[in-house]
């Protein structure tokens, strides 16, 4: 009964100290809501208007109407219509287009003729990500340009066609995929910061030595520090999903419980980290430096925005310490795929695991850190 | 002693002690090179786009030489990794497990429809969560069909001519190694949060300590008391921003097509713009909690995300892009993807370098008229 008094008592104590500081409080709430709002439209990897400059030396019926194909698409704007070859390298050296569409004069002489003919395609590829995204949607109008040239003109088409069809996420909106992911990073971003100086700054005023010869006890402390962090999380994240859901209106098509068995041993995880590195910090400063080591690369290895599977094996096996990968899963398995608890066992499990070795190192790191 | 005499002794005296207190403190060292060192290698290594031993489910339902060619060609490919099953509700549970990113079906009319008129299907089935990495698996895939399509075409003595064939060739990077661009794009954001590191948690740490109580009674001026903070970190920044170059060059092999001053200049530049935006952090914060959580909000993310290095900004809405221009990183992403990877090109390098002398001006002007030697303020 005392244990619980005192806990609850740190506990309020603990939110006074986030939360009494105007400024404090502003920087906890306002940023992360403006952050997912500005993050769920910026981050995608979908392509519009991409600048398309033209050079058709042809001018035929046929090259026109591919062109007017590939302007007429959401994807392209043409932004430029050239007429000798000098033109092209400026165009892309200084990012007026992405690419030069090139239609050589034979263009309608070899369509007629039955033989192949060529469109040349010159992409800047500064950001090959991009350049090999545009040139899929291009190569996806040029498929059904020649799908119904070859009908049209009694021609035999290919002896077999793709059909491809992507599941749980059928129009392939970079959106579902990003904004879920961004409510992991802004919790863990939050959790952290609340949680990686707490101790840090009472080492670095001298209270945290108060603190140890009070009555409380390592654990006592521990779980009066954590409960701030999952709260404050709690309430954010909720708040955030609210956001996307009805915001940004990302399908949630699993269970609900299933997503918050995972907030919570996130957010657990999270705080486990958060103190362990405050309680290893003898300064503010390296509280600080602390958190932004851990924060960036678990932000950029969790599989936010490039997949795991394509990291060399060793970078792959560091990622298992990291919570965020298991709760990028979950968060997009009960979004988009409809996942339930079994489906989602082996991502829970590891949180716990790193969950309770944080946790206890940081209760053991209050009294053994030496300074 | 001249006024002038005296600036100098003054400025003197405040870097001889910003510089042994960075001496001192070994985490402002530890900033300035362990980071960049350790978050390039990281990122290096771990981030790409570029997707290889894809595995995915085969799904034959009446195996002949047509199907099996096709699935040779799935073998061949570098990107796949191709796994039978014997039906598609097989192939179907092993997607919703994960164990596969698509499948290829073939259906058991396959050969029969080969030869008909209307050709026959290729049912494929790709997982969309991660919708970029789907439409890029989807490209490859089209590229192994392709090169069935002529390899059968060939093996029964005909000529496959395509009305149009599109023959892409990708400027700068002409292999598409994701990591060419991502590399001198992780330079930036590294930079980002180095200089506002460095510099937010400084001028914080002094008025939370009194020192800066101790500095306002000397005859330092306001000016001489910021150059006096910036002169150390800036040296300290610019190594970091060498020794990631050194590592862009030597150890991920990104190519620095653009000259190395042009570069070094911009580097420059940008670090003072990062540093400057440190300072304003720290000034209006004034103790190093707030300080620390300003920094790590307005700097990590908005450069990761809005910075062009990875999302491409001319894809955004138009308010979002509006608000990428009040991101500095965004500018040096630019400036680092020009220069690296297709050389000098003024107009790029020019025009981001403006903007980023903008912001400097800014970002100074700011903490400059934020500062008081006051202790109400």
């Amino acid at each position: 009964m005392n244990t619980l008094r005192r806990i609850v008592a740190l506990a309020i104590k603990e939110l006074f100290a986030i939360l009494k500081d105007r400024k404090s409080r502003i920087v906890l709430i306002a940023p992360p809501l403006a952050q997912l709002v500005v993050f769920g439209y910026a981050a995608s990897f979908d392509l519009n208007h991409i600048p398309v400059a033209v050079y058709n030396e042809d001018r035929s019926t046929p090259s026109r109407e591919l062109v007017a194909r590939v302007i007429g698409s959401v994807h392209f704007d043409l932004v430029a219509q050239l007429d000798h070859d000098a033109q092209i390298a400026p165009m892309i050296d200084n990012k007026q287009a992405l690419m030069v569409l090139h239609l050589g004069p034979r263009f309608s002489a070899d369509l007629k003729r039955g033989n192949s003919a060529q469109v040349q395609l010159i992409i800047d590829g500064r950001n090959s990500n991009t350049a090999l995204l545009a040139l899929g949607y291009l190569r996806t109008i040029f498929t059904d340009f020649n799908l119904q040239w070859s009908r049209e003109n009694g021609r035999a088409g290919p002896p077999a066609a793709l059909q491809i069809r992507p599941w749980y996420n059928e129009n392939l909106l970079s959106r579902w995929f990003i904004v879920p992911g961004i409510v992991g990073l802004l919790m863990l971003v939050i959790t952290t910061v609340v949680t990686g100086l707490s101790v840090a700054r009472e080492r670095e005023a001298g209270t945290f030595d108060q603190l140890l010869v009070t009555p409380l006890r390592p654990v006592e402390i521990l779980l009066g520090k954590s409960i701030p962090g999952i709260l404050i999380g709690l309430v954010e994240g909720s708040f955030i999903l609210l956001l996307v859901v009805y915001w940004f209106e990302v399908p949630l098509r699993g269970s609900l419980g299933a997503l918050y068995l995972g907030v919570f041993l996130f957010l657990l995880s999270a705080v486990g980290i958060g103190l362990m590195i405050s309680s290893l910090a003898v300064t503010q400063q390296q509280g600080i430096l602390g958190a932004f080591l851990f924060l960036v690369p678990a932000v950029i290895l969790s599989g936010f925005a490039t997949p795991i599977a394509n990291m060399p094996e060793v970078v792959q096996y560091l990622t298992l310490v990291n919570p965020m990968r298991y709760f990028m899963v979950i968060l997009r398995g009960v979004f988009l795929e409809g996942d339930s608890y079994t489906l989602l066992f082996n991502q829970y499990w590891p949180m716990a695991i790193i969950a309770v070795v944080t946790l206890s190192l940081a209760g053991w790191l209050f009294r053994h850190r030496l300074y | 002693m001249t006024p002038a005499a005296a600036a100098r002794m003054r400025l003197a005296g405040m870097i001889r002690k910003e510089s042994l207190q960075i001496l001192r403190d070994p985490s402002s060292i530890a900033i300035a090179f362990v980071m960049p060192l350790v978050l390039l290698l990281l990122f290096g290594y771990g981030v790409s786009l570029d997707a290889r031993h894809i595995p995915l489910a085969m799904v034959v339902e009446q195996p002949d030489a047509n199907s099996a060619s096709l699935i040779g060609a799935f073998q061949r490919s570098n990107y796949f990794v191709p796994q039978t099953y014997g039906n598609i509700h097989a192939a179907q549970q092993a997607l919703d497990l994960r164990e596969v990113y698509g499948i290829v079906w073939l259906r058991n009319d396959f050969t029969a429809r080969l030869l008909s008129r209307g050709g026959a299907p290729i049912g494929v089935i790709v997982n969309g969560v991660d919708a970029n990495q789907a439409r890029i698996t989807e490209g490859y895939i089209q590229g192994v069909w392709q090169v069935w399509l002529e390899s059968y075409a060939h093996s029964r003595g005909v000529e496959l001519a395509q009305p149009v064939v599109l023959e892409p060739r990708i400027w700068f990077n002409a292999a598409v190694r994701s990591r060419d661009f991502l590399v001198p794009g992780l330079i930036a954001v590294i930079m980002t949060l180095i200089g506002a590191m460095l510099t937010s948690m400084v001028v914080a740490r002094e008025w939370e300590r009194g020192t800066m109580e101790a500095l306002m009674v000397t005859p330092i001026r306001i000016g001489e008391l910021m150059v006096g903070k910036l002169a150390p970190y800036f040296i300290l920044g610019m190594g970091g921003m060498l020794l990631s170059v050194a590592m862009a060059l030597w150890l991920f092999d990104v190519p620095l097509r653009g000259s190395f001053w042009a570069l070094t200049a911009a580097s420059a530049l940008f670090m003072m713009v990062a540093l400057g935006m440190g300072l304003l952090i720290s000034v209006v914060a004034r103790n190093q909690f707030v300080a620390g959580q300003i920094s790590i909000l307005v700097t990590f993310l908005p450069a990761f995300i809005l910075s062009g290095f990875i999302f491409q900004i001319s894809s955004m809405p138009v308010v979002i892009q509006m608000v990428t221009h009040i991101i500095p990183a965004r500018y040096f992403v630019a400036i680092l993807q020009t220069l690296f990877l297709a050389g000098d090109i003024w107009p790029i390098v020019l025009a981001n370098s403006a903007a980023l002398a903008v912001m400097m001006v800014l970002f100074l002007g700011l903490a400059r008229r934020k500062t008081y030697k006051r202790l109400d303020a």
